[in-house]
């Protein structure tokens, strides 16, 4: 019973002081005066005002990238006490004593420091020297431009954290795969991969690029299982399910669950609601909730509403009138019906609101009970202020001289007949006898005489029109598009029969109560859509910057500015240690294509294992390279230096390797073996000195003279800011 | 030949219909066809070889070249159209032997070889896309014939250097050119045959009865005929284009101020200048950018609320005489043309001063924004008679070019530095409102990058004091207007977006049918012609893929579980992954590219890629029935087989009966009316005929 105790307990514990001393000094390198300088630093700007908004739980848009990112630095908002109250307006502007700038800035600042030690474990698992691995642990921990990244409030030490993470577990994975699948560290290690790879995917589209290239690595994995005729067909499969589960499904459930915590966690609205369609922003609340809580839910004739356009872009806009005519001619010569104006009108406004009139009755409230519009019926559209009906007809647009004009119907008594009747087409409905809903319903108005539909061309008009948007009559409808379509915002039941009455009846908000909640995939698919296809319209920047120049970095990023001392903050890399990884690209591709021709003739240079080796270290690490830049010349968004520094992390991870293939295949004898590793301690210490020559600019001190800065200036295309005196 | 006589037939039904239309991008290929005939100069996104042929067809069938293709729906009276339209309805049926003769000889079956020809005869879209003057058949040739040489030289490896191995690789080469020739998506078929090829030399690296002299020899057989070969070719078009083309046209514009001197009727033709500039010379400056216009300024300031309320610097597209400005120096206004005084000439690095000459103003800029573009400067005309302040300094450089140096006129290009702020003078190409008479928006640019934008060229230039050279010295020789021409075309291409709004044509329509191209006609009186693929056709095609790869990845997978195959499987098994697999990689070049493509696409690029695909289908499927009929007893799997072939022919016949009126016309109610004959033909609610 208690035979456990004739035995002493005995605690064996191996500590690999390599690691140790690297995860410390990458700490002492990184953390090193986090809090200086206490000002906003370049894109922290961007970031702040997300987690300004995550502690004050409203609502956001970012179409950079999945709310993971934006959550971590929050996190460390949320420990450092941070209450959010803060005007994230310009770069450079100090910090007020409320914002925690140290554990705002930790958390990158950690998972940089952490990418030293994880580029040792990388090179140890794919089998290379520990002193090979020391070394790239020692490359990525000298590297100026990495160093500036992680001590900021930015993404890319996170990204590249999780980047390497999910490297060193699959690998871990696959070196357990040989001797003991299905065990317990197995499981651990994949699960691991897969989750690495949801949380870079969730810190930025750019991990994508990274899962991409682990699939393909695990694919290829794989398929030599299948072809390993040992194993018995049904092993087969537990395995391919095995890596099916944690590789595709676990995260994919991460990244909804990021969602889903975002969607919780902002359940206020915000200065982003207008993208939302309004069955989003009704459900957060305060905004649209406010005025929408209690609208009759279908649509009657007799309804008082206001029309949004489901698209939302240029801006999103609601149906709208007013007392002014299109002008008789156009500056271009062409002539309008001059009829009054219908247009699209960014802004709430009571000549935004519209009665929808049965076309065979004069009245215009709702009847009791109230008759619901259902799909297919015809209506006519009253504008409420102006009691003008809403027409179009076989005349020119004003700016789509392809589309029919829409106005609002004024007799002149000339042979020009109202056109007023529309069909409603319910476009989201589940049957052919679908009511109208608020907000739910997506509407197309069809006219009938002319089967023109109801649409937003995108363009605004001149002067005469207050530069509000175009409202046209497509007639060649092609295809199904969001800006024919139309959804009811607001609404009220209509009581006043008569015109002043009404006027009043629109002037008064609306009230009563119900609430519309969406599910959360609902709102998953619209936020991961919008988030995917909201577009910036500035693409200029000062220190933007093509892929070709990250190569060979001919272009820096200026970061911080003190306007007193001068101290500054650059993004700069060790252009020693950039170098370097290009020519130890150039080298390993050169041998692999040698070897790989050489092999095909039958000539084996290396042996069997070591050439092995080769392929899948070059291929992780070349190809991690490939997979995070050639992207980049594809895109047409603004990019900036710091894209780079995921490859860059893999192309550095490729120097130690292709150096210990230099010298355990090429260096034969004793003798270049020594003057090899001479000169590596040689090159090391210049990589050291670089390091410390540039490390004013990345650490933002010690202020530099304006000398001293003209001769930090190696090439002619950094932009160092020296003052004028 | 079949479908060359119904083409041809299906062409003359307008005739006889008295209704002489022409239809859709006609209006634009057409009219390029005249321009050759006319021999006047325009600009085209595409290169130049298909309008090429056009024109020349039309040449030599009689077409004057005089008819003027304004707009879709123009009647062609007694023009002589037939010869373009022949011609292309000619390449379009070769593309139905083609197809029989690639399958045939990848699958090494009859039936397999028919079924492929048969989806193509009787596709609608096919045979509409023929008929009419159009690059789409001219590529689908080349493409083809490609594709078949590329084959053909395949199964000659057995005799390498022999007479046909060297005839079909010096064929695919011609090819590859004629494809790339006609639009740049023939670089989808280049990548093909290269990929084939890297794979074709990757197998003969790894036979060692093979010397590596043999190996040199084959790849430099290959380095000839498929990159050097198209190579030339493809610049000897070019050559053909720009000594046809010699007459100034409608695209001068958009090219060079040296560019524009070859051309017999611009103004730059033939004209003498004096080569380097000097101070005190009146110049005119054009912007690099596409279209970029002339620098300009008038008496008219900016209006309240824009920037400063100073003098109006614009960018004008027309020759006027307020581009005109004089160069001075920045610290005298001494008169350098007086006589006494001697040349001095610009040099780069220079600060100057630029005067406008009509109204003595200088060009000025100042931390103001721009009226458009609120990140840049806004650029002014400032000062009396020349007298003006700090800001009025401006530093002339070339690009690429030492200190010192001078400045030549037409071929230097010329960056203009504000000294005071550091920024660019620039064109930003938006167009100015009303105020600035809609001409384009000179600005001045904080962010220093070399772009077209920022730079410019002196075109006229008028000092009495140096001597005039004629400006023949200066034409730019035929590589440059090879590059410029290509520059021109690329970013022409970028330049096709399409607008906000705007409901376009997205890569996942295509395979699925999804939504058809009006070709001509709109109501319900008019002949209409409508652009859709033979849905029953294009759906067979859509299944077959995922059906491909289904079998693929069985077959593949079975052995590499090291399952045991009769022989007779073994071949079947090398036709799928072998043959089959080189023509889904076709498709995948052909149809994955545009997916990432920002330009604006239409239905029809998806053509090619549909060619690749019925191909696939013949192989697929002719290969399904045989690994039926071998799993099943001998009588039993042979009545299988043929009978699976016939019913796969008489569906593909049928459902071209039914829709044959989609390419040979119609009349009458459009298909949403119940009342139409076409009304139960409307599948999908999102085609329109």
């Amino acid at each position: 019973m208690l035979g456990f105790l004739k035995q002493p307990v005995v605690v064996t514990a191996e500590i690999n002081m390599n690691l140790v001393a690297l995860t410390v000094m990458g700490l002492v390198n990184r953390l090193w005066a986090l809090s200086y300088p206490r000002a906003v630093v370049f894109d922290e700007v961007y970031y702040g005002q997300f987690v300004s908004l995550y502690m004050k739980r409203i609502f956001f848009v970012d179409d950079s990238g999945p709310p993971f990112g934006h959550m971590l630095l929050a996190f460390g908002g949320y420990l450092g006490g941070f209450d959010g109250n803060f005007l994230w307006n310009r770069i450079g502007a100090e910090y007020s004593m409320n914002v925690p700038v140290w554990s705002l800035r930790l958390l990158p600042a950690l998972t940089g420091a952490l990418c030293v030690p994880l580029a040792y474990q990388i090179l140890v698992e794919l089998h290379f020297s520990h002193c090979a691995a020391f070394g790239a642990a020692l490359l990525i921990l000298f590297e100026n431009s990495l160093i500036t990244q992680s001590r900021l409030m930015l993404l890319e030490s996170v990204l590249i954290f999780f980047i390497l993470l999910a490297i060193l577990s699959y690998l871990k994975f696959y070196n357990l795969q040989k001797c003991s699948p299905f065990t317990a560290g197995w499981w651990f290690w994949l699960l691991l991969t897969g989750v690495a790879c949801s949380c870079a995917v969730g810190v930025k589209y750019m991990g994508l690029f990274t899962y991409m290239l682990l699939l393909a690595i695990a694919g290829g994995h794989s398929w030599h299982l299948i072809g390993d005729q040992t194993l018995s067909n049904v092993s087969v499969l537990c395995h391919l399910l095995a890596r099916g589960l944690a590789l595709v499904v676990v995260p994919v459930a991460m990244y909804l669950s990021f969602f889903y915590v975002h969607l919780t966690v902002l359940y206020r609205s915000g200065p982003h609601d207008q993208i939302m369609t309004s069955a989003f922003q009704a459900s957060l609340e305060g905004g649209l909730a406010r005025i929408t809580q209690g609208q009759p839910l279908e649509v009657a004739y007799g309804s008082q509403i206001t029309l949004r356009n489901v698209l939302g872009k240029p801006v999103p806009c609601w149906l709208h009138s007013h007392k002014n005519t299109y002008p008789i001619r156009y500056e271009n010569g062409r002539g309008s019906s001059h009829q009054q104006q219908v247009t699209c009108y960014p802004f709430k406004d009571v000549n935004n609101w519209w009665i929808v009139k049965d076309p065979g009755m004069q009245q215009l409230v709702v009847s009791n009970p109230p008759r619901p519009v259902r799909h297919g019926h015809i209506v006519q559209l009253v504008h409420g202020i102006t009691t003008r009906y809403l027409n179009t007809h076989d005349v020119a647009a004003p700016l789509s001289p392809h589309s029919q004009e829409i106005s609002c119907y004024i007799d002149y008594n000339i042979s020009m007949p109202a056109q007023n009747l529309w069909r409603v087409e319910i476009v989201n409905r589940e049957s052919d006898t679908d009511v109208w809903k608020t907000i739910l319903s997506e509407v197309r108005f069809v006219h009938v005489n002319t089967s023109a539909v109801l649409k937003l061309s995108g363009a605004s008009l001149p002067e005469w029109g207050y530069r509000q948007l175009e409202i046209i009559g497509e007639k060649l409808s092609k295809g199904h598009h969001q800006s024919m379509l139309w959804n009811v915002e607001e609404h009220r039941y209509g009581k006043s029969q008569e015109q002043k009455e009404r006027e009043v009846e629109l002037h008064s908000p609306t009230q009563a109560d119900i609430s519309k909640n969406l599910s959360f995939m609902a709102r998953f698919t619209e936020l991961q859509w919008k988030i995917l296809t909201l577009k910036n319209e500035d693409t200029e920047h000062k220190y933007s910057s093509s892929p070709l120049d990250w190569i060979t970095m001919d272009t820096n990023i200026a970061y911080w500015f003190h306007p007193i001392s001068g101290a500054q903050i650059h993004l700069i890399g060790n252009i020693l240690t950039w170098a370097s990884a290009n020519v130890a690209t150039l080298v390993y591709v050169c041998l692999f294509l040698w070897y790989l021709l050489r092999r095909r003739r039958k000539i084996c240079d290396i042996p069997e294992d070591a050439w092995r080796l080769w392929v899948s270290a070059g291929g992780l690490c070349v190809g991690g390279w490939a997979v995070n830049y050639l992207p980049f010349f594809m895109m047409e968004k603004t990019l900036f230096l710091y894209h780079y520094l995921p490859a860059l992390t893999f192309q550095i991870l490729l120097i130690p390797v292709v150096l210990q293939h230099l010298t355990d295949h090429l260096c034969r004898s004793q003798l270049p073996k020594n003057m090899f590793s001479a000169l590596m301690v040689a090159w090391f210490s210049s990589i050291y000195l670089v390091y410390r020559t540039f490390s004013p600019l990345t650490y933002g001190e010690p202020t530099l003279s304006a000398a001293e800065l003209r001769s930090l200036r190696w090439k002619d295309s950094w932009d160092i800011l020296i003052r004028k005196h | 030949m079949v479908q060359g006589e119904r083409c041809i037939l299906g062409k003359q039904l307008p005739v006889h219909l008295s209704f002489l239309f022409f239809s859709w991008d006609e209006t634009h290929f057409g009219k390029m066809g005249s321009y050759y005939i006319n021999r006047t100069f325009f600009f085209d996104v595409h290169p130049p070889l298909g309008k090429m042929l056009i024109g020349l067809a039309g040449y030599l069938s009689g077409y004057n070249g005089t008819f003027p293709f304004q707009k879709p729906g123009d009647r062609y009276g007694h023009h002589n159209y037939i010869g373009m339209r022949g011609f292309c309805a000619f390449l379009g049926s070769c593309l139905v032997p083609f197809a029989y003769l690639i399958v045939l000889e990848l699958s090494k079956s009859l039936s397999a070889a028919l079924l492929a020809a048969s989806i193509l005869i009787f596709d609608t879209g096919c045979i509409t896309l023929s008929q009419y003057i159009l690059l789409d058949p001219i590529l689908m040739f080349f493409l083809m014939g490609a594709v078949l040489s590329m084959v053909k030289y395949n199964s000659c490896a057995v005799r390498p250097f022999s007479a046909p191995w060297w005839f079909w690789l010096s064929l695919t080469g011609v090819n590859l050119a004629g494809a790339i020739g006609v639009k740049f998506v023939g670089l989808f078929v280049v990548l093909l045959v290269g990929l084939n090829t890297v794979y074709d030399l990757w197998e003969l690296l790894g036979d060692l009865s093979l010397s590596l002299v043999t190996l040199g020899k084959h790849l430099l057989a290959r380095v000839f005929c498929l990159i050097l070969l198209p190579l030339v070719l493809y610049t000897a078009q070019f050559a053909v284009h720009f000594a046809v083309l010699n007459k100034s046209g409608p695209g001068d514009g958009f090219f060079s101020s040296a560019f524009q001197s070859r051309l017999i009727g611009n103004n730059l033709h033939n004209v003498s200048v004096p080569e380097h500039l000097a101070y005190g010379s009146v110049i005119t400056m054009k912007n690099l950018r596409m279209a970029g216009g002339y620098l300009h300024s008038h008496w008219h300031l900016y209006p309240e609320g824009v920037g400063a309320r100073q003098q109006q610097v614009t960018a004008y597209l027309h020759k006027d005489l307020n581009n005109l400005w004089v160069i001075k120096k920045h610290d005298s206004n001494t008169d350098h043309l007086d006589p006494s005084c001697s040349v001095e000439f610009v040099r780069h690095g220079d600060v100057i001063r630029l005067e406008h000459k009509e109204t003595s103003r200088n060009l000025h800029s100042h931390q103001h924004e721009a009226p458009m573009t609120r990140k840049h400067f806004q650029v002014t005309g400032y000062g009396i008679n020349g007298t003006g302040d700090a800001n009025d300094f401006w530093r002339i450089e070339v690009v690429g070019r030492k200190s010192g140096k001078r400045i030549k006129v037409l071929r230097s290009q010329i960056r203009l530095t504000h000294l005071a702020t550091g920024c660019i003078l620039g064109s930003s190409g938006k167009t100015l409102p009303k105020w600035g008479w809609e001409q384009v928006e000179v600005t001045c640019t904080p962010y220093v990058k070399e772009t077209p934008n920022a730079l410019w060229n002196v075109e006229d230039h008028i000092n009495p004091k140096l001597p005039n050279i004629s400006l023949d010295v200066l034409k730019p020789s035929f590589p440059e207007i090879l590059l410029e021409s290509h520059m021109v075309m690329i970013r022409g291409n970028s330049g096709l977006k399409p607008k906000e709004n705007e409901v376009t044509s997205k890569p996942w329509h295509w395979p699925i049918n999804y939504q058809g191209l009006r070709f001509s006609g709109v109501n319900e009186t008019d002949y209409r012609v409508y652009l859709l693929g033979n849905p029953v056709v294009w759906w067979l095609n859509l299944v077959t893929i995922g059906l491909y790869l289904l079998m693929a990845t069985c077959t593949i997978v079975a052995i590499k579980r090291g399952a045991q195959l009769t022989v007779e499987f073994k071949e079947l098994s090398e036709v799928l992954l072998h043959s089959g697999g080189k023509i889904m990689l076709g498709w995948l070049l052909h149809y994955l590219p545009f997916f990432m493509m920002g330009r604006v696409l239409y239905f029809h690029h998806y053509f090619p890629a549909m060619l690749f695909s019925s191909m696939l289908t013949g192989i697929t499927w002719d290969t399904l029935l045989k690994f039926c009929a071998g799993c099943l007893s001998c009588s039993m799997g042979k009545r299988v087989y043929t009978y699976g072939m016939l019913a796969l022919m008489l569906l593909i016949v049928y459902s071209f009966y039914l829709f044959h009126p989609l390419s040979y016309g119609m009349v009458g109610p459009m298909a949403s009316d119940p009342n139409s004959p076409m009304a139960g033909l409307r599948w999908l609610e999102s085609w329109e005929f």
